[in-house]
């Protein structure tokens, strides 16, 4: 394994020492060693969370910041936090408005909220939840509760961090937060696995030349596994699922965010990016907002998912609000 | 004998955290098949930490569960920590009354580990988890207590109701967890949760005998 590592059963507890200090201007420890928190809360505000397993980065901590999420349970490596690290971050950033508490739709994700918003209750705090499921290889179209969340949590952290940061209500941030995910479609091409440090070898594999189309944050298995095409077939690959699942249509403006999958050259999601815009441009829809980069990641796999959300003037507010943290800072 | 004294039961559980142990690789080798491979090394993080904190103190049979359970609940967490942490703690709260423990009473405890889990979780026998496992082996123990049976005789029979439940997960089709997302690609590959839970069950079954 050619990794930077000291025990690899540390990894998580060591990654977060170094990522504590390189941005201790804008998060911090909290009681809880597996909750990260943002340094400053504004006031009287609703509490955003989130929370994952490790190895996603930016996500989730790199998105605790300034007008996004205040807070993140950590878990291992693509395992989901505790329920006590879920709850610890519900208790550490609650001012008594309630806290929306935006994931993505993983079983271990799923137990432990449920249970940590249970435990919450009977503290006397109010949590209400989103869970993402933008990615459309992971289920048919109509059974989208199945659905995984992926690199679209992004921009659902956007809108219902601006919304809380704008004073909004619970029930308004929770509302902005499932519009933002309503309105998001997303897949992902894997061109190489990836390996858990502390398995040591990659537990699934993409055959030299191949690329699966559709594949999973952890390699979930995606739709159809072809050979490795040119960036401008990848592109028509992403938007031809993406873009009639929804579907996007002329006249519509939206974001699109192309994510790296973590070993991905940031040069050639740029050569992505270039033919994803051609294709939606001769489809008459309109791009508000592009990113463009590693926003959330799968350890060192190789490949790129593609995030688009419809956009309306309320959404478009939401996600045009500066923001800093160490994933997204924006002004 | 037909009982073990809660008392008595610290070995019990130090026979399943050794089975995990040792199970390590082979339990990472089955998760990696239709998984993401981290099953053996959570499911060793959290019992090793327990025989960790544990090993050199004195614990009854349910206070060795509950804290097990409360370890992998509080400290593990991906999906095994809520699953097992739940029905450890269930289990133990159901018999920390109990003085001694046989055929009946290990069937209540064990019940209400199941329907702890089925309150989080949804699966049914059937839908290639531990539940094909778990539920079997209850199904044993109760009817062993209806029948009057010696507990050993009941005891092995769990084991192999267990062993039966586990193997029976190779060819479904999972329904829940990461695996679910597969369809029929998970079909000819046992459950690593069923495997884990049927190695846990045959540890406690085989250390209890050794006790009566």
């Amino acid at each position: 394994m050619q990794r930077i590592l000291n025990d690899p059963d540390d990894i998580v507890d060591e990654m977060l020492k170094g990522f504590l200090k390189v941005h201790s201007d804008i998060v911090e420890a909290a009681e809880n060693p597996r909750v990260v928190k943002v340094k400053k809360m504004k006031e009287n505000k609703v509490a955003v969370v989130t929370g994952g397993g490790s190895g996603h980065k930016p996500a989730f901590i790199g998105y605790v910041g300034e007008n996004l999420c205040d807070a993140a349970a950590v878990g291992e490596i693509c395992s989901s936090p505790t329920a006590a690290a879920f709850l610890d971050a519900f208790k550490a950033t609650d001012q008594g408005q309630g806290v929306a508490c935006l994931y993505g739709n993983y079983s271990g994700d799923n137990m432990n909220v449920k249970m940590a918003v249970k435990m919450a209750k009977r503290a006397g705090i109010t949590v209400k939840t989103v869970v993402a499921n933008d990615d459309v290889a992971s289920a048919p179209r109509d059974q989208r509760e199945k659905r995984r969340g992926v690199a679209g949590e992004v921009l659902m952290w956007k809108a219902g961090g601006a919304k809380a940061a704008m004073g909004g209500t619970l029930d308004e941030v929770i509302a902005a937060a499932q519009k933002a995910i309503d309105n998001t479609r997303s897949v992902g091409i894997g061109l190489t696995p990836c390996t858990l440090p502390a398995v040591g070898h990659p537990n699934f594999e993409i055959k030299e030349g191949t690329m699966e189309v559709g594949i999973g944050h952890h390699g979930e298995p995606g739709i159809e596994v072809c050979e490795i095409e040119t960036a401008a077939q990848m592109a028509k690959r992403m938007v031809d699922v993406v873009v009639p699942d929804y579907p996007f249509a002329e006249g519509d403006e939206v974001v699109v965010l192309v994510s790296g999958l973590g070993a991905t050259p940031v040069m050639e999601l740029y050569v992505l990016y270039d033919e994803i815009d051609k294709l939606l441009r001769e489809k008459g829809i309109k791009t508000h907002k592009a990113y463009v980069g590693n926003y959330f990641t799968s350890l060192e796999m190789m490949g790129a998912t593609l995030t688009i959300m419809k956009v309306d003037d309320e959404l478009k507010e939401l996600i045009d609000m500066p923001a800093n943290s160490m994933g997204l800072t924006q002004v | 004998m037909s009982t073990f004294r809660n008392s008595e039961g610290k070995p019990i559980l130090l026979a399943m955290v050794k089975a995990i142990q040792e199970n390590k690789d082979y339990l990472a080798e089955v998760d990696g098949l239709i998984g993401d491979g981290d099953h053996g090394m959570n499911m060793n993080k959290g019992f090793t930490v327990f025989e960790k904190r544990f090993g050199d103190k004195e614990f009854s049979f349910t206070e060795g569960l509950d804290e097990l359970g409360n370890i992998l609940f509080s400290e593990i967490g991906g999906s095994m920590g809520p699953i097992y942490g739940t029905i450890l703690m269930d289990m133990a709260s159901e018999g920390e009354e109990l003085e001694v423990i046989g055929t009946a009473e290990l069937g209540q405890m064990l019940a209400a580990g199941l329907s702890g889990l089925q309150e989080i979780v949804e699966a049914q026998v059937g839908d290639k988890t531990l539940v094909d496992t778990l539920s079997p082996a209850v199904d044993t123990l109760r009817a062993g207590a209806e029948a009057g049976k010696d507990f050993q005789e009941v005891l092995e029979e769990m084991k192999k109701a267990a062993a039966e439940g586990r193997d029976s997960t190779k060819d479904m089709v999972a329904k829940f967890g990461r695996s679910s997302r597969l369809g029929e690609r998970s079909r000819g590959v046992l459950d690593a949760g069923a495997t884990s839970c049927c190695i846990i069950l045959t540890a406690m079954a085989d250390s209890i005998i050794s006790l009566l």
